[in-house]
């Protein structure tokens, strides 16, 4: 026989139901819904005779008509066609549905309709199109199929990257060397910076004379100095004043100021959107767990994956990941058993350890610092090709080699802490974070330190003897951790995790299995590179073209990951989700970005701008620009500037932004309370029902109803004889489900 | 209505781009993954069935737990037999795709996990679905006790009346709040 979809049939096939229990207003509406979407004509007619044979089903029935049909009707207007869950022969019929009731509307109805249906389409059509011109889908698709979600998150994200770094070289090309190489062609004429009487504006060259030996010329390529320094490379060439076409006058140094404050609040405004969708739902849930089995069971498997090997790597990490989390559990219940002996000498371990670890710190970023310093003074006296490159990149080795230590470390030393699995692995990630980002900024301090460190007073601000331009030697110090982060990368891969498989896979010896292969960890690779990123953000000010260096940077390393892990790795045994990745890279993103404005700040606002170089020779501080641009302005906009700039509106619009905060916090606050009382109220209701149901039944069993289909009833003695009006968890005999709408249906309500 | 011998007609196209979420490449793609699972004289009929265990054959349900299930739950026919017609493959693919909404995508989702097709997902629902996720041979699987303890950590999590299951509506309140179904209920040719 039919399988009724509203009905379930018990195991004997008979359709048991209820006639009182047929009124209930929850079924009631199901039956609408059923009964008023296209469904085939044998359902509608044994529906109706279902309807029928109940005696007052039909007075039942009429008071519930008409809202429902009125609602149903105005529901299905606005709901586009395919958000239907229906097979497609039946979206048809509605469809052909609608347009017979779209013939019976006003025309401006109609024209409505079909005019929302066109921009429908065109919008479909330009997603479409902007998809397809996205980077690297192939690629990506391949890489998705193979390792999951979890992995493709990196490198959606090295694309994201990519794009940016591409905008941001757009941002400075246009405004602040386009201007320049298109003067002579657009009969403009450049004024350049006046020199400035004094000792300060000396800017000896230091372009190789003479016969220029090969090497010297990789030695300038590697360390931005020599041929590379007076270029497009770097701020010391930007000496540009003001460049005068026919009918405008394009001040260059207010452009480069505003193109630098430009691509840093670009640069946050693009990673807060993209961080908003992920962020959104994270905030949502009220729950302290931070990954909630729910998300791991129904959202746990990828469905993209398309490999056998695959599918069983991700069937395993899966297990792990279960079984650790269910153990997470019991340790939380042994972590509050504790005595309070244990307690005492967990927080003595933890705090040595700690000590510890900020030794290590110091030391690396005391280090760090010595090694700057060497560095620079190091640079004065040439000795040979290989020491001098050793001495110019000192700096960067000794930072790769400290973030390389310590991450080790940092594990190792995370064991004897005793935290749960989960806070482990955070806890471990923040202090790598910490590490990498703060090394940068010990360098840029010891940089500083040097620049304005004169024997005797500083005449010019900064020490003009070693400096003349310290901007430029600030560029290229970034220019040469950007390279040798490149350098990094590549040897790391070609030279270790080759020969690592190799290893792994020809020799069959106890070390190479103790070893294993290589894994791809996520978060230290996204460490590497928004450890570049970051010197790029603090670079684009000093290196205008960084941004594109950076751009080619990371297309290379997108290949090179991309073979080294078809080839070489394996996924992690620990699933990273994808969710939690957004959050992961674009909170540490935001971390860099932070730090990397606080380095160009300082040397725009703080630190006097070099007088030999560069286009702000004329004034004292990179930022004076600015104030002196508004106060050419006319009279009414330099009022409307300082008042908004003034205290009083700084001071109201952070209180309005306060109340603002506090309100929103307040209606979260409530909303949170109402929903936890609807919940208990639900379940409440859910009791009283299947109470009520339950006595309904046993009622009628002592007196039977006399209705057609009750003779079936005293026979409906087996536990799980179906029907559709409530679910017990098996106590009662009458075992039966609550569905509140069968899956068939459509479910909007 | 159905398919000509290789190509889809101009109108059958847009209809289909009207009634799914895909785009006019993904439903040619479509077409054309489907005809190579049909033998040459099939390619002929119109509304040609595929049965399942060649649909089984594409590398993208191949190595899916849930593949006979989402063959199941997309199939028109009257045998229940898992068969697929263009259409039903196409509704498949609409379901799966980028532009899907949450709603329709949890709605499929939860039909696919109901394995015993009763309208909820109960204790012996949620043991097979884990089941699937972890593997089918002994090793593989949870411990009885772990097993317990997971699915009332669940049920905790998402029943809200206290019935000891999950309905449609609970279904779809959690998955609305879960960040990564709508990545990975993904499935693009």
């Amino acid at each position: 026989m039919e399988t009724d979809p509203v009905f379930f049939t018990d195991r004997s096939g008979r359709i048991t139901s209820n006639p009182l229990l047929d009124q209930l207003p929850s079924y009631q509406s199901l039956l609408y819904r059923r009964k008023s979407s296209a469904s085939s004509n044998k359902r509608r007619n044994s529906s109706r005779g279902r309807l029928g044979s109940s005696s007052s089903g039909k007075w039942g029935m009429s008071t519930f008509t008409r809202p429902l049909e009125k609602q149903k009707s105005q529901v299905t207007e606005q709901q586009p066609i395919r958000e239907l869950a229906k097979p497609m022969a039946e979206k048809r019929r509605d469809k052909t549905q609608r347009l017979e009731e779209a013939q019976e509307l006003s025309n401006w109805r109609q024209w409505r309709r079909s005019s929302r249906r066109y921009l429908r389409r065109l919008k479909d059509d330009t997603q479409e199109w902007l998809s397809s011109m996205k980077l690297w889908r192939g690629d990506i698709h391949l890489i998705e199929g193979m390792f999951g979600t979890g992995i493709l998150s990196y490198f959606s994200f090295l694309r994201f990257l990519v794009v940016l770094n591409l905008i941001i070289f757009l941002i400075k090309f246009i405004f602040v060397m386009f201007p320049i190489i298109v003067a002579p062609y657009a009969s403009g004429n450049i004024t350049y910076n006046l020199n400035d009487a004094g000792v300060c504006s000396v800017y000896p060259s230091s372009a190789r004379r003479g016969l220029v030996i090969f090497h010297e010329h990789i030695t300038d390529l590697l360390s931005g100095g020599g041929f590379l320094e007076q270029t497009y490379l770097f701020y010391g060439f930007y000496k540009v004043d003001k460049i005068h076409f026919t009918n405008v006058t394009y001040n260059l140094a207010l452009a480069y100021l505003l193109s630098t404050i430009a691509y840093l609040s670009l640069s946050l405004i693009w990673i807060v959107k993209r961080s908003a969708r992920g962020f959104k739902r994270n905030l949502v849930q009220d729950e302290d767990r931070f990954q909630s089995f729910c998300n791991k069971i129904f959202a746990g498997w990828d469905f993209c994956i398309t490999n056998e090997n695959a599918a069983r790597l991700k069937r395993s990490s899966l297990l792990y990941e279960l079984r650790t989390d269910l153990e997470e559990e019991r340790i939380k219940q042994k972590i509050a058993d504790r005595t309070r002996k244990d307690k005492c000498r967990i927080y003595l371990i933890r705090l040595i350890l700690n000590l510890f670890v900020i030794g290590v710190l110091a030391g690396c970023f005391y280090s760090i610092y010595i090694a700057t310093v060497f560095s620079q003074e190091a640079q004065m006296t040439k000795v040979n090709f290989i020491v001098d490159l050793i001495y110019e990149y000192l700096p960067s080795i000794v930072i790769t080699v400290a973030n390389f230590i310590t991450p080790l470390l940092f594990s190792v030393i995370i064991n004897y802490e005793d935290y749960s699995p989960a806070f482990e692995i955070r806890f471990t990630l923040m202090r790598c974070v910490f590490m990498r980002l703060t090394s940068i900024a010990v360098l840029l301090f010891s940089l500083w330190s040097q620049i304005t460190n004169c024997e005797k007073e500083c005449v010019c601000g900064y020490n003009h003897l070693l400096y003349s331009c310290w901007e430029t030697r600030v560029g290229q110090e970034m220019y040469k951790l950007t390279i040798f982060d490149f350098i990094t990368i590549v040897a790391v891969t070609i030279f270790v995790e080759f020969p690592r498989k190799l290893l792994v896979k020809h020799c069959d010896c106890g070390l190479a299995k103790w070893w294993g292969q290589q894994e791809f960890a996520i978060p230290q690779n996204v460490l590497e590179i928004v450890y570049g990123q970051t010197i790029c953000w603090i670079g684009t000010f000093f290196c205008p073209m960084l941004p594109a260096i950076c751009t080619i940077k990371y297309f290379f390393i997108f290949y090179i990951k991309k073979v080294s892990l078809i080839k070489n790795c394996r996924p992690a045994t620990r699933p990273f989700r994808a969710s939690s990745s957004n959050f992961f890279f674009l909170g540490v993103l935001l971390i860099g970005l932070a730090l990397a404005c606080l380095p160009v700040t300082v040397s725009v606002a703080q630190i006097n701008c070099s007088h030999a170089c560069g286009p702000f020779v004329n004034f004292n501080t990179s930022w004076e620009v600015l104030p002196t641009t508004v106060s050419q302005l006319p009279s009414g906009a330099q009022n409307l500037l300082f008042a908004l700039s003034s205290e009083a509106f700084a001071v109201s619009f952070f209180v309005v932004t306060c109340l603002a905060m506090f309100y929103v916090i307040a209606l979260a606050g409530a909303h949170k309370r109402v929903i936890n009382q609807l919940r208990e109220q639900l379940a409440m209701e859910g009791r009283d029902k299947r109470f009520l149901i339950q006595k309904l039944c046993q009622a009628q069993r002592l007196s039977p109803v006399r209705s057609p289909v009750s003779k079936s009833q005293p026979r409906r003695g087996s536990r799980s004889s179906p029907s559709y009006h409530t679910s017990f968890s098996s106590n009662f005999n009458e075992g039966v489900f609550l569905a509140h709408s069968p899956p068939d249906s459509s479910t909007h309500v | 209505m159905g398919t000509t011998a290789s190509q889809l007609d101009k109108d059958l196209l847009s209809e289909y781009q009207e009634l799914t979420f895909l785009t006019k490449q993904e439903i040619l793609l479509a077409h054309k993954r489907f005809s190579e699972l049909l033998s040459k004289d099939e390619r002929n009929f119109e509304n040609t069935r595929v049965s399942m265990e060649r649909i089984l054959t594409l590398p993208e349900l191949k190595s899916n737990p849930f593949r006979e299930r989402i063959c199941h739950v997309f199939s028109t026919s009257d045998q229940k037999n898992g068969s697929l017609t263009f259409e039903d493959f196409l509704d498949l693919l609409s379901a799966f795709s980028d532009s899907a909404t949450l709603e329709i995508k949890s709605h499929y989702a939860f039909r696919i996990f109901d394995f015993d097709d009763d309208g909820t997902l109960d204790c012996g629902d949620l043991e097979k679905l884990v089941n699937c996720l972890t593997g089918e041979t002994d090793d593989t699987r949870l411990t009885t006790d772990e097993m317990r303890q997971l699915i009332n950590n669940i049920l905790e999590e998402s029943d809200i009346d206290k019935d000891g299951t999950v309905n449609l509506s609970e279904f779809q309140h959690v998955i609305s709040r879960s960040p990564d179904f709508v990545s990975s209920f993904k499935i693009v040719l």
